[in-house]
Formats: structure tokens, C-alpha cells, sequence
């Protein structure tokens, strides 16, 4: 039998972090850097306040958009954090995490042949999604040289009457990148001058050490063209609970409604009784995870320039994406050498797109102790490499 | 005095492990391992750190140990107030902790024991003959499920995939 599989999705490859993940998983002991989630668990007032709503019975479907009371914490909150007004009836969709948000904007925007431009090394999800909507997928690197930042002058020479959507991530996975103020109003302008809708995905934002996020959605002209994209999985330490959230005009809501109703109906309940505690009570919890990713931060950054690896230091998220391409392995070869030796688990950059070769990625969202303990391993492993 | 408006973040830190190293906390903080050091030196001095101690989970010992906590309440001296009278008592080594308190009694005392009788005399014969204590309740512990902010039973490590996105 010829293969039944749509040929479009053919094309795509696994997602290198699933390859990686299987040759982990047969290891014992290993320590991972190679986590993209919160070593922490949930704040426990929020998964109490779960527990409470189950024996209320919060087991049945909600609206198509969301819980209306979670809505309207999501619009004080976007107020309050991001300084821009949504209404929470129609311009705020409850998803099943940002990864559902994502995939119903794109589908909700793209025709086949459209391009959509993202910035690479970027999460594994965007330009896949992109091709599953039939769309092409339009990657615009960016580089050590400029902290990874994204500038105009880069978007300027990959734009083409095709491209309809531009995709951002700030603070970037897996680079630890932001975008400061300047470089938004740059961004902007451009999306404005190509008539660009902009899908922002702003998950880390709350993880941004010295403060100060700008999100797009509030610059002057952008909220027309924005789809803002969040959810509580890195700020509240929910991963496992699956609510993420859109914001976006009226006419886009409800395009990307009509799919999300029609495909999943409505976010997981429970999950979203979770979130309205998260925003009603949660400030504190964010500032003190932030905390705690600071100082790990710090000591993961300081180590690996002592074993000689530059490493910028990253201003959000919970990654360092350091260089490590001056000992003369791929960046999978050293990942793989690494786990072999000293048991310890980074991701390959190239999982990030191609502009990642020569970077590893360490997720600092691992315990202190281990973050330690890998560090002696990785010192103990280039230490050999030199010889 | 020193005056510190905020916990600042190395304090943070010595609370949750007094052993972390100078170097460590240097790498942590962004600070150089000597500004670390001539800060910690600096709280010791001033007697913001007053100590250093391991948080042991007695229960797990095979020995003879009884803790207790009392109620006091005491007549305030004419000049020293509640603190000479706390003091006072606080000088005792079987006690462990003593807090002045709002409400329904003064003092409440953390007492620790070889056993039952040992607090108990240490309560009528000492305690309670104090001039200026009026009355103490006793309560005994039985079991201790969270001290110093960390819970006794070490938690099971959780489940979470190796290498995510």
C-alpha cells in the first residue's frame, strides 16, 4: 500500500528534542539540563484551590471561550502586566495551553502558500505548525553577536508580498533573548509598513530578571494586529495543567473560536479554576520563582565561563544557550558525547533550526544541587575535550 | 546597627543552606567571593546571623527526647518589663524558643526534655516558682511533620519527562 500519510506532513521531521528524549530515557542517573518546564511544582494554594473545586463538581464542559470569571481575571491581568485592555467577552479565548492558541491563530490566518516569518533558534512548534496549515514557514536568524535579538534589518530581507503573519517569542526559548523597547517600536513599524498581522507568544514574559517587558500588543497601532499569546504554565509552574490563553480584536477571536470550538470544545475545567487562583493570588509566587531562576542563572553562567564556554547571560526565560562550537564537535556530537560521558542531558541546539548549530542548550529550571553537580560533570568533560 | 529594610537575597540563601559555600554564593549572586564573605562577616558581627544550625528530624533518632510547649503567663516588672522575666527564663538550657505573644497568655516557651518527667519538674520546680509567673499550660508534642520551613518526610521525587521542548 502507498503511504496513506498526507504528504505535507511527510516533509516535517520529528522534533529533535523527541530523539534526544528516547536516548535519555534509556539512561539511569542522567542529570537533565534538557527540561523546558519548572522544576517547581504548582504553587499549592492553586492546586488547593483545584482540589476544592472538585468536590464542588467543576466537572462539566465550560463556555466555548472559557470560564467568563477567568476571562475577566485574564483581562485584569493583561491590564495590569502588559498594559493593554481586552474585553473579556469577546477578545479573550481560554486554550489548552499556548501550543492550541498557536495552532488556531495559524489556522485561523493562513491560506495555502501564505508565509509567516519567525525568528530562529525558536521553539520546536512554530514552523511546523506553520506547514500543517499549509503555510511556508519563513525562519529570520538571529545571532550570538546581537544577544540574539531580532532586528528590522534582518525581517527586511526575508519579507515578500506573500508573507502575512510575523511570529514572535520574547523572552525567546531557547536563546533567553528579550526585546527591549527600542527594538519593538522597530518591529512594529515594520509589521505596520507590511500590513502584517503579528502573533506574539509571550509565555516567558514574567521571566524577564531585570524587568521592563514591552509586549508588542501594547505599542501604539499594534492591538489591531495582534494575536497575544500566554498561558500559566512557566509563570505559576503548571505545565501539566494545560490552560493557556489568545487575546486578540473581536474578528480574530472569533475565528480562532470557530476552530477551537469545533476541535476541542472548551480547556480542561479543572484546569481553569486553577488559573483564576493563579491570577487572583499568584503575584507572589512568580516573583519568587523568579528569584530562584536568577541565582541559578547566574551560577550556571559563571560556571560555564569558567570552563571556558561563552555564555551571554540570558535577560528571560529559564535557558543558557551557550556557544560551544570552538572545541570542534557538532553541537548533537557534543550533546551525545556529553550524556555518554558524564551522564548529563542538554538539548542540541540544532533541535532550535539550523542557526542553533554550534549552542547547547541548559535549561536552568533544574534543582540547585543538580545544576551544581552538572556543571562538575560538564567542567570534568570539556577538561577532557581540551586534551 | 545595621539597618536592613529587606531580607536581602544572601540571607535568603544562608536560610535555606547555611553550608552553601562563599564561592557558590558569589556565582549565585553575581558578587565577588570577597564582598560575599565581608557581608556574611559583617551580619555575624552586627548579630543579624545568630547562629548556624542543622534541622534534625528527631523523630528519626532512637533516643529519649520530649518536647513541649508552654503557655505563660507572667506580671510584667516594674522596670524591665516583659523582657527581663523572658530573659530570665530564656536562660535555662532546656528551653529552646521563647516568644512574647498577643492574647490569652504572655510568654510562649518551646521546652525540650529527656522525658515526660524531666519537663515536668523543670515546669513546677523552675518555671512556674518564678517570681512574676503567674500561670503555664502545658502541651506535650507527639509528632513533627514540618520545622524551619521544611517537612520532615522527604517528598517522593516526581515524575517529569527527561528532555522536554
Amino acid at each position: 500500500m502507498k503511504s496513506p500519510i498526507a504528504r505535507h506532513l511527510i516533509g516535517v521531521p520529528r522534533s529533535g528534542i523527541r530523539d534526544f528524549f528516547e536516548i535519555v530515557s534509556a539512561r539511569k542517573g542522567v542529570i537533565s539540563l534538557g527540561i523546558g518546564e519548572p522544576d517547581f511544582v504548582t504553587p499549592w494554594h492553586i492546586s488547593e484551590a483545584a482540589l476544592f473545586a472538585l468536590e464542588r463538581g467543576a466537572t462539566a464542559y465550560t463556555s466555548n471561550l472559557g470560564i467568563l470569571e477567568l476571562r475577566e481575571e485574564v483581562a485584569r491581568y493583561m491590564e495590569r502586566f502588559y498594559k493593554v485592555s481586552y474585553d473579556p467577552k469577546t477578545e479573550i479565548l481560554i486554550t489548552v495551553g499556548v501550543s492550541e492558541a498557536l495552532d488556531l491563530a495559524i489556522r485561523a490566518l493562513i491560506e495555502p502558500g501564505d508565509e509567516v516569518l519567525y525568528h530562529e533558534p525558536c521553539y520546536v512548534s512554530y514552523a511546523p505548525v506553520v506547514t500543517f496549515a499549509h503555510g511556508k514557514a519563513v525562519a529570520v536568524s538571529t545571532r550570538r553577536e546581537d544577544d540574539f535579538r531580532l532586528t528590522r534589518a534582518a525581517l527586511e530581507a526575508k519579507v515578500s508580498p506573500r508573507t502575512k503573519v510575523l511570529l514572535l517569542n520574547f523572552p525567546t526559548n531557547p536563546t533567553g533573548a528579550v526585546l527591549p523597547r527600542k527594538d519593538c517600536e522597530e518591529i512594529a513599524a515594520f509589521a505596520i509598513e507590511h500590513d502584517l498581522v503579528v502573533l506574539t507568544d509571550e509565555i516567558y514574559a514574567e521571566l524577564t530578571y531585570a524587568g521592563g517587558h514591552v509586549s508588542i500588543a501594547s505599542l501604539p497601532g499594534m492591538k489591531e494586529r495582534t494575536i497575544f499569546l500566554n498561558g500559566f504554565s512557566k509563570t505559576w509552574a503548571m505545565t501539566g495543567w494545560r490552560i493557556g490563553f489568545a487575546c486578540a480584536p473581536p474578528e480574530l477571536t472569533e475565528a480562532m473560536m470557530k476552530i477551537h470550538q469545533y476541535t476541542i470544545m472548551c480547556a480542561p475545567t479543572l484546569g481553569q479554576k486553577a488559573a483564576i487562583e493563579a491570577l487572583r493570588h499568584g503575584e507572589a509566587d512568580a516573583e519568587h520563582m523568579r528569584k530562584d531562576y536568577e541565582k541559578r542563572r547566574n551560577y550556571i553562567c559563571a560556571s560555564l565561563e569558567e570552563m571556558g564556554i561563552p555564555c551571554h547571560l540570558p535577560k528571560g526565560a529559564f535557558y543558557a544557550f551557550p556557544y560551544i562550537g570552538h572545541f570542534g564537535l557538532s553541537s548533537k556530537d557534543f550533546a551525545l558525547n556529553l550524556l555518554d560521558q558524564e551522564n548529563v542531558a542538554c538539548v542540541p541546539g540544532t533541535a532550535f533550526g539550523s542557526s542553533g548549530e554550534g549552542f547547547i542548550r541548559c535549561a536552568y529550571a533544574a534543582n540547585m544541587p543538580n545544576i551544581k553537580e552538572a556543571m562538575s560533570r560538564m567542567a570534568r568533560f570539556v577538561g577532557k575535550l581540551r586534551k | 546597627m545595621l539597618q536592613i529594610r529587606v531580607m536581602d537575597e544572601l540571607l535568603r540563601l544562608l536560610k535555606e543552606n547555611a553550608l552553601e559555600s562563599p564561592r557558590n554564593l558569589a556565582k549565585m549572586l553575581n558578587q565577588s567571593e570577597d564582598a560575599v564573605k565581608a557581608r556574611i562577616a559583617d551580619y555575624e558581627r552586627t548579630g543579624v546571623i545568630r547562629g548556624y544550625q542543622a534541622v534534625v528530624n528527631e523523630d528519626k533518632l532512637d533516643i529519649d527526647r520530649v518536647s513541649a510547649v508552654i503557655e505563660v503567663k507572667i506580671t510584667p516588672e516594674r522596670e524591665g518589663g516583659y523582657d527581663e522575666l523572658a530573659n530570665r527564663i530564656g536562660r535555662f538550657p532546656e528551653v529552646d524558643s521563647i516568644y512574647l505573644m498577643s492574647g490569652g497568655f504572655d510568654l510562649l516557651i518551646f521546652v525540650k526534655g529527656r522525658n515526660l518527667k524531666e519537663v515536668a519538674f523543670f515546669v513546677s520546680d523552675k518555671l512556674a516558682t518564678i517570681e512574676g509567673v503567674v500561670s503555664t499550660v502545658t502541651h506535650f508534642m507527639l509528632k513533627t511533620y514540618k520545622d524551619s520551613g521544611v517537612l520532615m518526610e522527604a517528598e517522593k521525587e516526581r515524575e517529569r519527562l527527561g528532555v522536554t521542548p
